[in-house]
């Protein structure tokens, strides 16, 4: 086997061995670290034989590490004999039961978001731990020094220690609201692939892919759940159109212009199916799932005038019953200049923009300026297109927008 | 673990309270009390005197520097603390979102310091 295809199998089965190896061990540093040292043998020892259930044999490995380092650490004297002990009868057998890895991979999740992190540092906890990736990627991805992740993630792996936080999956009552932030989270992820906060590219497809597969793997630990269905619905829809979304140049494309032949057919049918699914659950709806709704609707349009913009209208106005906020008011206006004209809907942008609840919202004056275009008020559409490119950092959205002013001329 | 819960509001709003909204307040303080001391996570817990009859000492070059008034002008201030055992930061959240005051003003949980013996 190469270094490549092993590599592979790390990146695939390191959430899941961490997950279970910090079960076994109860210490987060200790965990990683051993796994490391695993990962260290299997590069030497897989080239010439693969073993039949890798992780087993990993976190197996990664535990006599554990034992090891144990034994020679001062700070664990003492509670060493009680603690080599007990990982000695947790041997993980090739036939230790899914149930329980599933467990695992919940609780990792469950903790790297807890709520008493900053979205920050549960963002960057989730992605070091659970997807794997390396404190550059991390780095990278949120455009901070890999030293600012390594402060952060030693940070909050001193907090789980020094403050008690739990390794486990929320009961009961608790379960809704934390299901809620790991839901955020993930989402945080999604959104800053879908369009970056800043920098010379739209997008940032790796994260994209990242969040969809903590969606895939959520969705699979805990079925049933509306909000995780819908979100992953969500993901889907909204990624499927990536091919479309920009030039070869790195240019927007905007919806009405998109080639919609460029969008990813079969991942459009599996988002427009979880749709379905997440609709289906009885209880109240939930904001994913009728976000999800609204981009199936757009999916499944032939061109944008065919786009079914009364029942999206409506589908905003539910969305704004049962999780209000400026953000989802500016796209049911949006929304609705489709169906009523964009005087009607400049009306409500200007009152959301009055209340002052949107102050710092980029794409506020982004949408005005494109209603007052469309009202053929040059001058001022000019001076919202101006304030929409102050109020972003992104180059490709600065661009779209003197592009619109060059068009006015 | 033991955890240290600091309440903190705005006293001089609290100060605007009624006669009957503060005897409700107290009493529901009287409650909560009992209830953790009957779960077993009570280990102490006290209300403070406003921050007008605080003071704040330093030594600065071996000399006492003492003033008046708290050590930081915040818009809540300490206002009383519980000390707690609790299995986990969730157990003490738990805990901590049923103390009364958590509805007008803000807990903070802190884990007491242990040194290793």
């Amino acid at each position: 086997m190469t270094p490549g295809e092993i590599d592979k199998i790390f990146r695939d089965e390191a959430g899941r061995a961490l997950a279970t190896l910090i079960r076994l061990v109860g210490d987060f540093d200790l965990a990683e670290d051993a796994l490391q040292d695993a990962f260290a043998v299997a590069l030497e020892r897989w080239a010439c034989e693969v073993p039949d259930n890798p992780r087993a044999w990993l976190v197996n490995v990664a535990k006599h590490k554990a034992i090891d380092r144990i034994r020679r650490q001062a700070v664990f004297r003492g509670k060493q004999h009680a603690l080599v002990h007990e990982l000695e009868l947790n041997a993980l057998g090739p036939g230790e039961p899914i149930a329980t890895l599933d467990d695992d991979m919940l609780r990792l999740i469950f903790t790297c978001c807890h709520p008493a992190f900053a979205p920050e540092v549960q963002v960057a906890l989730t992605l070091r731990t659970v997807c794997g990736l390396s404190m550059a990627q991390v780095a990278r991805a949120f455009l901070i020094s890999e030293e600012a992740v390594a402060q952060r993630l030693v940070r909050a792996k001193q907090k789980i220690r020094l403050a008690g936080i739990p390794y486990e999956v929320p009961e009961r009552e608790a379960l809704a609201p934390r299901l809620d932030g790991v839901l955020a989270v993930i989402y945080l992820v999604f959104t800053e692939g879908y369009v970056a906060t800043e920098g010379a590219d739209l997008m940032r497809p790796d994260l994209a892919t990242e969040a969809i597969r903590l969606g895939r793997l959520l969705n699979r630990l805990m079925p049933d759940r509306a909000g995780i269905t819908g979100l992953l619905a969500l993901m889907l829809l909204h990624d499927a159109r990536r091919g479309g979304r920009q030039t070869p140049a790195g240019d927007i494309v905007l919806l009405e212009e998109q080639d919609r032949a460029l969008w990813d057919r079969a991942q459009i049918e599996e988002g427009l199916r979880l749709v379905e699914d997440a609709l289906r659950v009885p209880g109240r709806p939930q904001p994913y799932a009728v976000q999800a709704a609204i981009a199936a609707l757009h999916a499944r349009a032939t061109s944008f005038e065919a786009t079914d913009w009364p029942q999206i209208a409506g589908l905003y106005e539910v969305l704004l019953r049962i999780n209000p906020s400026p953000v989802i008011e500016l796209n049911h206006a949006a929304a609705l200049s489709m169906v009523d004209g964009p005087a009607r809907a400049l009306d409500l942008v200007d009152a959301i923009a009055a209340r002052g609840g949107l102050r710092g919202y980029e794409l506020l004056p982004a949408v005005r300026a494109d209603l007052l275009r469309r009202l053929g008020r040059k001058a001022e559409a000019r001076e919202a297109y101006r304030a929409a490119t102050e109020a972003t950092q992104l180059e490709p959205l600065r661009r779209l927008y003197a592009r619109r002013m060059r068009e006015m001329e | 673990m033991q955890y240290l819960l600091m309440i903190y509001q705005n006293e001089v709003e609290y100060a605007k309270n009624d006669e009957a909204t503060s005897q409700k307040m107290l009493a529901e303080y009287q409650t909560f009390t009992q209830s953790i001391i009957q779960s077993g996570n009570f280990k102490a817990g006290d209300r403070l005197q406003p921050t007008t009859t605080a003071t704040t000492v330093r030594v600065r070059e071996g000399k006492t520097l003492t003033t008046d008034g708290p050590f930081a002008e915040t818009r809540e201030q300490l206002g009383g603390y519980y000390l707690i055992e609790a299995k986990d930061l969730n157990a003490a959240i738990e805990i901590a979102a049923r103390i009364p005051s958590a509805r007008i003003g803000s807990i903070e949980v802190r884990p007491i310091w242990v040194y290793d013996k």
